[in-house]
């Protein structure tokens, strides 16, 4: 008798992607896996600050003005409530401020990255691939956009939309607003990144094959360069992401963003740094500490994948 | 050994212009909105002006009157009617121009023409007439017994400068006009205009030729005014030394600056009111989300908005306890001002009540407009109402801005909740009526926001104007009173309380009116 040896199962989806390439370097590398602990600690905080959040610092009639400058953990004098980190000077609870800012800034800056790619990715696809006078005007817009700062052409963005929307819708409009500013000054990048790597893959042979077999151009662009060219799209997305975040922040902290009665993180610190020379440091402290934390581990995400996803760096 | 010559050399040099030169470095939340003197009755726009240009009158610093253009005014013996003012002589302008009579007639006129925010004090003159070249007579309509109280912010231009100028109407600040006079100056007063970029800094000197130079102490010889919004920076730049006098201490921070070296902060009463202001005279208005109607319109909307709000609170957490809680619009200088209007309470339940009972059980949303740089706190309390008036129903939208972008919407009637502090320089009920009750129309009611129009008031109001028995005129002011408080026709939150943060060098007291006079202050 002989035994036929059998052959071993082909390993699962999950055992391929844990021993690929990526993620060996994921398991070698602790800054990347520290970072993504607290990026998803922080998300999950935020997506289900609902059912963590103590209070609901969004519906100001729930609010109890005598409750304002409790300090964190303590009682407060008048009302006897505690708030594990504090309140601010309207009363609202600092720790569910937070979550729900979180979710302010997180919301917006994932919807202005996913626009700023979608419209960076197609226009850089056009522009690499169709050439001509579409790439010349693509390009030149871009470059001029890119000598204004991205805070800046987000700032008009965000005037002139707010002065053309009815007021009463104002207050619903602003996050949409504010990830259309932020999404449209963040889009030159990827259509840079992505206008130079479709110029190197389309003159490759299996592009210039697929012309032959009568391709159209836009499913070439779509099914054979795109895939070709993402990996850099990710590393930007990552990188803009933590930008995003902290331009949001940066706007509501100059008090064009988020509404005052719906504070997002970079409310709260313009709130709390009025109250840095009195003593109340919990109301800056706490959400600048946040943000810190948010767009430091996105950032280092971001460092990592950038290196791991480098050929040359293998 | 020439660098060392010459370092000591700039060193004498620099300690001998430091004593001779005192520059006082001075900040505030806002700058002054315009420096044409008749275009904006406006606080911190009038302070900038009293440097610059002089009234007849003038309040010094601690609110009483003072001669200044005019030495000395008084009812004509001939015409119960008529005012004599007899002028200051050897006065000059700025330019070196010369003051007479002119002048006065010229800038009263000027200050009465349609443009112009200083109608509502003048309204009562007839004619001013030119006596001689240092007598002026102002005609008024029926005996005025309280009209030099009116001129103590009115500022004397000098003819020919204006005419010269392309400045003889008054810039029109609501439709965005810039004139010759809104960026220049050219006044009497003891300082003049070096340079001035708006909302940055402005820059003033010492006046050599000023006719005061031996009355006052005019100890400082240059002021270097910067508009500091934010309020930590502004507090900052107070601790770090770089200003010298700051007119907004945040309530926060007060035991901070009164504790460190060299600095003292000085509290006073204001003579302003804080409070909110209803469109209840349009039939729907624009900024909410009732269709066809305008709830603000109902009597008992606006009480039950006036028993939400919880004004205790707000002095106790907003304001740091440095506030008075308000129940009327008149702070307690001004003459009408009684205790008893002044009683505040706060009822939620009731509020409710009153809400059902005029049809919005429901609630309803508005947006509120709001200044972030004019009132102490004024953001923040904007804020805290909105939690407030949340409970009773009233969802309110939040909208802060600049008072630049914030003030022109309640003159030209483009917001219907609105906050606004009114300072009553007159110390009378009929300033305020004059502004803020009174229909609004061409010579009256140029603050009111509200729509209010009730003909029988008017009336009342104008002849306050030329009402000579003093008991009768104050029965008149108190059933003004009585029906604004019955219809509560706005919503008061308190009385200011002021905190001047200086350097220990600085001497001055603290104006009731907010208003630095810097030829009163003292450097040490």
């Amino acid at each position: 008798m002989t035994d036929t040896p059998i052959p071993p199962a082909p390993p699962s989806r999950l055992r391929r992607a844990w021993e690929s390439d990526l993620f060996w370097s994921f398991r070698h590398a602790p800054v990347a896996m520290a970072s993504s602990f607290v990026v998803i600690v922080l998300i999950l905080g935020a997506v289900l600050a609902p059912l963590i959040a103590p209070h609901d610092p969004f519906s100001p009639g729930t609010l109890n003005l005598m409750n304002g400058f409790t300090p964190p953990g303590q009682a407060n004098a008048m009302t006897g409530d505690i708030f594990l980190l504090g309140t601010d000077d309207q009363g609202r609870d600092v720790f569910s401020t937070i979550l729900y800012g979180m979710r302010i800034s997180l919301f917006v800056g994932f919807s202005a990255v996913l626009l700023a790619m979608v419209l960076g990715v197609t226009l850089g696809l056009l522009a690499g691939y169709v050439g001509g006078w579409t790439e010349t005007i693509i390009m030149r817009i871009a470059d001029v956009q890119l000598t204004f700062p991205a805070i800046l052409v987000a700032m008009l963005i965000f005037g002139i939309a707010k002065g053309i929307t009815p007021p009463e819708y104002r207050d619903e409009m602003a996050i949409w607003v504010l990830i259309l500013a932020i999404g449209l000054s963040d889009w030159v990048q990827f259509a840079r990144v992505v206008r130079g790597a479709t110029l190197v893959e389309k003159n490759k042979e299996y592009i210039q094959a697929a012309r032959l077999i009568g391709r159209t151009p836009f499913s070439i662009m779509l099914r054979h360069i795109l895939p070709n060219v993402l990996n850099p799209v990710l590393v930007i997305a990552t990188i803009s992401l933590a930008l995003a975040i902290i331009a949001e922040a940066t706007l509501s902290f100059l008090g064009v963003g988020a509404p005052p009665t719906k504070p997002s993180l970079g409310t709260l610190i313009r709130i709390g740094q009025e109250f840095m020379f009195s003593g109340e440091w919990w109301i800056l402290i706490f959400p600048a500490v946040t943000l810190l934390a948010l767009a430091l581990s996105i950032n280092l995400l971001g460092d990592w994948l950038r290196d791991a996803l480098n050929p040359r760096l293998r | 050994m020439k660098t060392t010559a010459f370092l000591a050399a700039a060193l004498l040099a620099g300690t001998a212009i430091g004593a001779s030169a005192e520059t006082l470095r001075w900040a505030r939340a806002g700058d002054s909105l315009t420096l044409d003197p008749h275009a904006q009755n406006e606080g911190p726009t009038h302070t900038l002006s009293h440097q610059m240009y002089e009234p007849l009158i003038i309040r010094d610093m601690t609110g009483e009157f003072e001669p200044a253009l005019a030495t000395d005014w008084a009812p004509s013996e001939d015409d119960p009617n008529v005012w004599v003012f007899n002028l200051r002589q050897g006065v000059t302008f700025h330019d070196g121009a010369d003051f007479t009579a002119e002048d006065v007639v010229f800038s009263i006129n000027r200050a009465k023409s349609e443009n112009s925010n200083m109608k509502e004090l003048l309204n009562s003159i007839v004619e001013v007439r030119a006596v001689d070249d240092h007598t002026v007579e102002f005609v008024t309509d029926g005996p005025n017994p309280i009209l030099p109280s009116n001129l103590t912010n009115l500022f004397m231009m000098d003819k020919d400068w204006a005419e010269a100028n392309d400045s003889v109407d008054v810039q029109e600040v609501e439709a965005g006009e810039k004139t010759f006079a809104s960026s220049n100056s050219n006044g009497t007063g003891p300082y003049k205009l070096v340079s001035r970029e708006p909302d940055v800094k402005t820059v003033l000197t010492l006046n050599e030729d000023y006719w005061g130079r031996d009355e006052f102490p005019l100890d400082v010889t240059e002021i270097v005014y910067t508009p500091i919004q934010n309020a930590a920076t502004r507090v900052a730049a107070l601790l770090s030394g770089e200003v010298d006098f700051i007119q907004d201490v945040p309530v926060q921070d007060i035991n901070r600056v009164a504790e460190s070296d060299g600095l003292v902060v000085k509290t006073a009463p204001q003579n302003r009111t804080i409070f909110f202001g209803m469109n209840m005279g349009a039939d729907d208005i624009e900024n909410d989300n009732v269709e066809g109607e305008n709830p603000l319109a109902d009597a008992r909307v606006r009480r039950a908005m006036n028993l939400a709000i919880n004004r205790d609170a707000i002095k106790q957490v907003v304001m740091r306890g440095q506030s008075e809680p308000a129940g009327i619009i008149a702070p307690p200088f001004v003459n009408g001002w009684t205790e008893e209007m002044d009683q505040t309470s706060t009822d939620i339940e009731a509020g409710k009540a009153l809400m059902e009972e005029a049809g919005y059980g429901d609630g309803f949303s508005i947006q509120l407009d709001c200044p972030n740089d004019r009132y102490v706190n004024d953001e923040a309390i904007c804020q805290s109402v909105v939690g407030m008036l949340a409970q009773i129903g009233v969802n309110v939208n939040l909208d802060a801005k600049p008072k630049a972008q914030h003030f022109p919407l309640i003159t030209n009637g483009e917001t219907d909740f609105y906050m606004l502090g009114w300072g009553v320089p007159t110390y009378d009920s009929e300033y305020i009526f004059n502004f803020l009750v009174h229909t609004r129309g061409s010579d009256r009611g140029s603050w009111n926001g509200t729509g209010y129009s009730n003909p029988e008031i008017d009336e009342k109001i104008v002849s306050l104007a030329s009402e000579t028995d003093l008991d009768k005129r104050d029965a008149t002011i108190q059933e003004i009173w009585d029906e604004v408080q019955e219809e509560t026709l706005y919503l008061p939150i308190h009385h200011q309380v002021l905190n001047w943060g200086m350097s220990e060098k600085v001497g001055t007291e603290v104006s009731p009116e907010d208003d630095p006079k810097f030829k009163f202050f003292t450097m040490n």
